[in-house]
């Protein structure tokens, strides 16, 4: 990039994204003017450590959040052996997967043969749900193969995801579908 | 990996082959940069010149889907120049091992083909044992059927000529990578190799990462510091979800999942591996007990000595089934299923043959889709091509949190698990994950509890009160997931502590030692480096038993002594009968006293040159992909894997050496996207950044075309076609297959035509349902396609893909 970045224009290009990450990036010795206003936008928020959700590195990101719970500020943790406080594009984006007003919000629903969505309630939903699972799994359980071996699985639902779950998350869902009965059990490792 | 992103560091040959380490995990390539600075030597080999190469000592270009004639020429480039690790060699592999005398190789195919069924039958590729059941064995490597010279013999045909043929790589860079890497095959040397889906994604994809194993184990590269076989892989947990089993042929901690022919518990654990050698350790005899422990950790107190643990309810396949991805959508093409969960997951983009995949979610009676942004699988029913009004499947779209609005563990490539706070609330009312399953589950089992239904007892036994104080609770999953001892409720210190009389329960035994009486290890934030090797101890836990560097004791020599002081990853102290440094693997005296071979999880107890298990044969052997732009196989009569599984009719449709699509094609990645794009095309920055799909092509063959930087093209293939903006680079060159001049170009795959709406389909839509034989991962990153300029105007977005 042939771009001559003056003082000015990087004033500029930090002002206009935000971001801390930006800032550090670049690698400016920063002015105590410019150090109070960084100051001032995380003062008295809540600070907590994660690790970047993309790439497999396992970056640690510390997350600043206001007294609301909303997220003010991510920047790469200088304190993680692998990073050392620096993240790649994505990572230096994470600040808006959180605010963001594109995400998902509330429950919604596609009936048969619809042209749109619908907003409804987790409980109308996850009963519902149950409801298509039980029918589905009674439907197609198979208690023993042609061979007349015992298999007790369900042959009419399958299931992708996720690594983008927490090992936790992971653990527990293998055993929500395991205990269905599900075999169709694959996810992004498989691809 | 065997090894970890810091230990990159400490390599004094580093090779990127299979992957694009710099755009692709950015901030890992710092430890490139780091060996680099040591005055290490990095090479890059990849169809295409990245920023990775832009930073490599050597960088050479091949085609895509010919590393194995690439892999295979540098293995008699070892051989011919006495390049190995003797001592290696003879000591830690099964060099020496002697094979059966029924074992073959002619014109492409190993001993043992059965061309009606794809497949061989394996007696064949046996290894002699003695009368006592242990590996026959010639020290010196001169029997002709000795493992050794059956590699040479298999080697000596991959020439630098033909290797140069089929690859299009020049004999002189051939050459010159060979010597560069070939050069650490001494203990004061190490080299290690980065891979990623470049390797993976073929019909040869095991036998590519064999290839490489073999040249690792030769070069005495595996279980040092510096050295191993490294996949870079692609997602933040996806290491995690592996070892958690949401793969239909595992349970977690890689228990081979139950088949029909194995009835009880019993049958079950009569498949555990076994060896007659009393110096290997084969640390899977203890099968037994991680998956009683597992089955405790299932169904609780339900699970019974009487009852076999309730092994009878958990599924079986049948004896040969796969279920794996592309059989999954194949099978739902195919109307098998009624229900499906979409969960963090967006297959109609990220599945090889997506149109395939498009068509098939229109057959289900219902979809479940679970994640942070809307995605091309969610709302697949008003997609291209799609009349909603003619789509019957019901669909939940359900709005999870982000991974900085929950708490919880993930596990990178090198095998470290990272806990993470919750930062933040999710918005509206998104939840996490976890709590979504938990309450999903409460219901289903509240309606098998109401009403009945068959065979309820999976499912109103299961172990399911993962609760504090009324709100299910991480933790108390993580605590599983270590296990407890069930006599005194504790947790156990490791998984040395489980049994299999049902008196331990284990979630997963990689992970026994992960959350101990003494507090959450993935949690620890402390830096200190007791070997100076940056293997960070007491920094988050690492699977298993915190051991940072797999099969470690392949550094040490018979006695116990750094094979390299300079890079003392472990040491024997005689006086103390212990061992220093990295968690030994296991800990078991040195081999020169009473000790037992390092590669403990292998039966036999050595790394494998010859493999006998896997289905395409012992040896890695060069084939073509399953669309190539050669009529022959310049090393055989074998054009493609013999065993690979052929899909045919309807949308799966392929072609070799049709005019019609000239050009070999891959698929990638861009620093600023990730995968689908579900995580990335909707923040604002980088889809600036990286605004559209582009189909990356050569000068010459942008003049061929009549193509311009810029101009729209059209990239099809036998399956279906995109539009995409053409970056004509020099980054891109022909290729010289034997005398014919090969063109190749590549296209990013993480697009869809959900958002942005003029930012392109999916890259997907043009690749293949085709996997290899052994693991079914699709081959994304070799096929045949067509790339022909745009000349209308930009076309509408209509009704058509």
């Amino acid at each position: 990039m042939a771009m001559k970045i003056t003082r000015r224009t990087f004033l500029k290009i930090s002002g206009a994204t935000a971001a801390g990450t930006v800032m550090s990036g670049l690698g400016f010795d920063l002015s105590p003017a410019e150090v109070y206003a960084q100051e001032l936008r995380i003062k008295g928020a809540k600070e907590t450590t994660s690790i970047c959700c993309y790439c497999s590195v396992g970056c640690g990101i510390i997350v600043h959040a206001d007294s609301k719970g909303k997220v003010i500020n991510t920047e790469g943790d200088p304190d993680h052996p692998i990073n050392e406080g620096a993240l790649c594009a994505k990572g230096a984006s994470s600040y808006q997967i959180a605010v963001n007003s594109n995400r998902l919000q509330k429950a919604r629903y596609r009936a048969p043969y619809s042209t749109a969505w619908k907003e409804v309630s987790w409980e109308w939903a996850l009963n519902k749900i149950a409801a298509n699972i039980k029918k589905s799994r009674d439907a197609s359980f198979m208690e023993k193969n042609a061979q007349g071996q015992v298999v007790n699985r369900t042959n009419g639902i399958a299931s992708v995801g996720s690594a983008a779950l927490d090992n936790e998350e992971c653990w527990l869902y293998q055993k929500f579908l395991r205990a269905l009965g599900i075999i169709y059990i694959e996810h992004q490792a498989r691809i | 990996m065997t090894n970890h992103y810091i230990d990159f560091r400490n390599a004094d040959v580093i090779l990127n082959m299979g992957g694009n380490v710099a755009e692709n995990h950015p901030v890992s390539f710092k430890w490139v940069q780091a060996a680099r600075d040591r005055g290490a030597i990095f090479i890059h080999v990849d169809p295409r010149f990245t920023r990775t190469s832009t930073k490599a000592d050597i960088f050479v270009r091949l085609r895509s889907g010919t590393d194995i004639a690439f892999l295979g020429g540098m293995i008699k480039y070892i051989l011919d120049h006495n390049l190995y690790d003797e001592f290696y060699v003879k000591n830690y592999t099964n060099a020496s091992f002697i094979v059966s005398p029924k074992y073959g190789f002619e014109e492409g195919l190993f001993s043992g083909y059965d061309s009606t069924k794809r497949a061989y039958d394996k007696s064949s590729w046996a290894l002699e044992k003695d009368e006592q059941g242990i590996p026959k064995r010639d020290m010196t490597l001169q029997d002709p059927r000795s493992v050794f010279q059956l590699l040479k013999k298999h080697y000596a045909r991959y020439t630098l000529e033909k290797v140069s043929q089929i690859t299009g790589t020049p004999m002189a860079d051939l050459e010159k990578v060979y010597k560069a890497y070939g050069s650490t095959g001494v203990p004061e040397r190490a080299g290690t190799e980065l891979y990623a889906m470049g390797w993976t994604q073929h019909t040869v994809g095991v036998q590519n990462i064999r290839a490489m194993s073999i040249i690792q184990t030769l070069l005495g590269n595996m279980g040092i510091a510096g050295g191993g076989v490294n996949a870079l892989r692609g997602e933040s947990n996806v290491q995690g979800s592996t070892d958690q089993a949401l793969l239909f042929h595992i349970l977690p901690g890689y228990l081979p999942a139950p088949r029909a022919q194995w009835a009880t518990l019993a049958d079950y654990n009569k498949t555990t591996p076994s060896t007659k050698d009393p110096r290997s350790v084969n640390w899977w005899r203890h099968r037994p007990k991680y998956m009683a422990s597992f089955l405790k950790s299932t169904f609780g107190e339900k699970a019974t000595k009487e009852n076999d643990f309730g092994y009878s309810w958990i599924p079986k396949l049948d004896p040969t089934q796969d279920a794996s991805w592309l059989n999954l959508f194949d099978e739902m093409y195919k109307g098998t299923f009624t229900g499906f969960f979409a969960w963090g997951m967006n297959p109609a983009c990220s599945s090889a043959n997506a149109g395939k995949v498009r068509q098939a979610l229109t057959k289900l009676d219902w979809m479940v889709n679970v994640n942070v942004f809307d995605s091309e699988t969610g709302s697949f029913w008003k997609g291209p091509g799609m009349d909603p009004k003619k789509i019957k499947t019901e669909v939940f779209q359900l709005p999870c949190a982000a991974f900085l609005e929950k708490e919880g563990s993930i596990s990178n490539s090198g095998r470290w698990m990272q806990w993470r706070y919750k930062g933040a609330n999710p918005p509206g009312e998104a939840k996490p994950d976890g709590d979504i399953m938990y309450e999903m589950f409460k219901k289903v089992r509240a309606l098998y509890e109401k009403e009945k239904g068959v065979l309820p007892e999976p499912i109103l036994n299961l172990k399911w009160d993962y609760e504090t104080h009324g709100h299910f609770d991480i933790h108390t999953v993580a605590k599983e997931i270590n296990g407890y001892d069930l006599a005194t409720g504790k947790l156990v210190p490791n998984f040395v502590a489980l049994k299999d009389d049902g008196t331990t329960s284990c979630g997963n035994w990689l992970y026994s030692a992960s959350y101990t009486e003494a507090g959450n290890m993935a949690a620890r934030r402390k830096k200190t480096d007791p070997t100076g090797l940056a293997l960070y101890p007491e920094w988050a836990w690492c699977w298993p038993l915190n051991r940072r560097i797999i099969y470690n004791r392949a550094s040490v020599d018979l006695d116990g002594k750094p094979r390299d002081p300079k890079r003392s990853l472990l040491k024997w102290d005689a006086d103390g009968k212990k061992w220093i440094g990295d968690v030994p693997d296991n800990a078991v005296p040195p081999m020169g006293t009473t000790g037992a071979y390092p590669f403990i999880m292998k039966p036999d107890g050595v790394a494998s040159l010859f493999g006998p298990g896997l289905a395409d044969g012992p040896f890695p052997e060069h084939y073509e992909p399953l669309e190539c732009p050669i009529e022959k196989n310049l090393m055989s009569n074998q054009r493609i894997n013999p065993v690979i599984k052929i899909f045919e009719g309807g949308p799966d449709k392929f072609a070799s050496c049709d005019p019609k699509y000239p050009f070999v094609c891959t698929t990638y990645r861009v620093t600023e996207h990730w995968q689908t794009g579900v995580l990335t095309r909707w923040l604002p920055w980088l889809i600036e950044a990286e605004p559209q799909v582009f189909c990356e092509m050569s000068l010459e063959l942008a003049k061929l075309r009549g193509i311009k930087n810029g101009d729209r093209v059209i990239v099809e293939t036998h399956r279906g076609k995109l539009e995409a903006v053409a970056m004509v680079t020099p980054r891109l060159k022909p290729f010289n297959i034997a005398g014919q001049t090969i063109h190749q170009i590549g296209v990013p795959w993480h697009f869809g035509w959900l958002h942005p709406k003029d930012g392109g389909e999916s890259a997907n839509l043009l690749t293949p349902t085709i996997g290899d034989p052994n693991t079914m991962i699709p081959e994304s990153k070799a096929f045949m396609a067509n790339v022909r300029k745009l000349t209308a105007a930009p076309a509408k977005k209509t009704a058509k893909s």
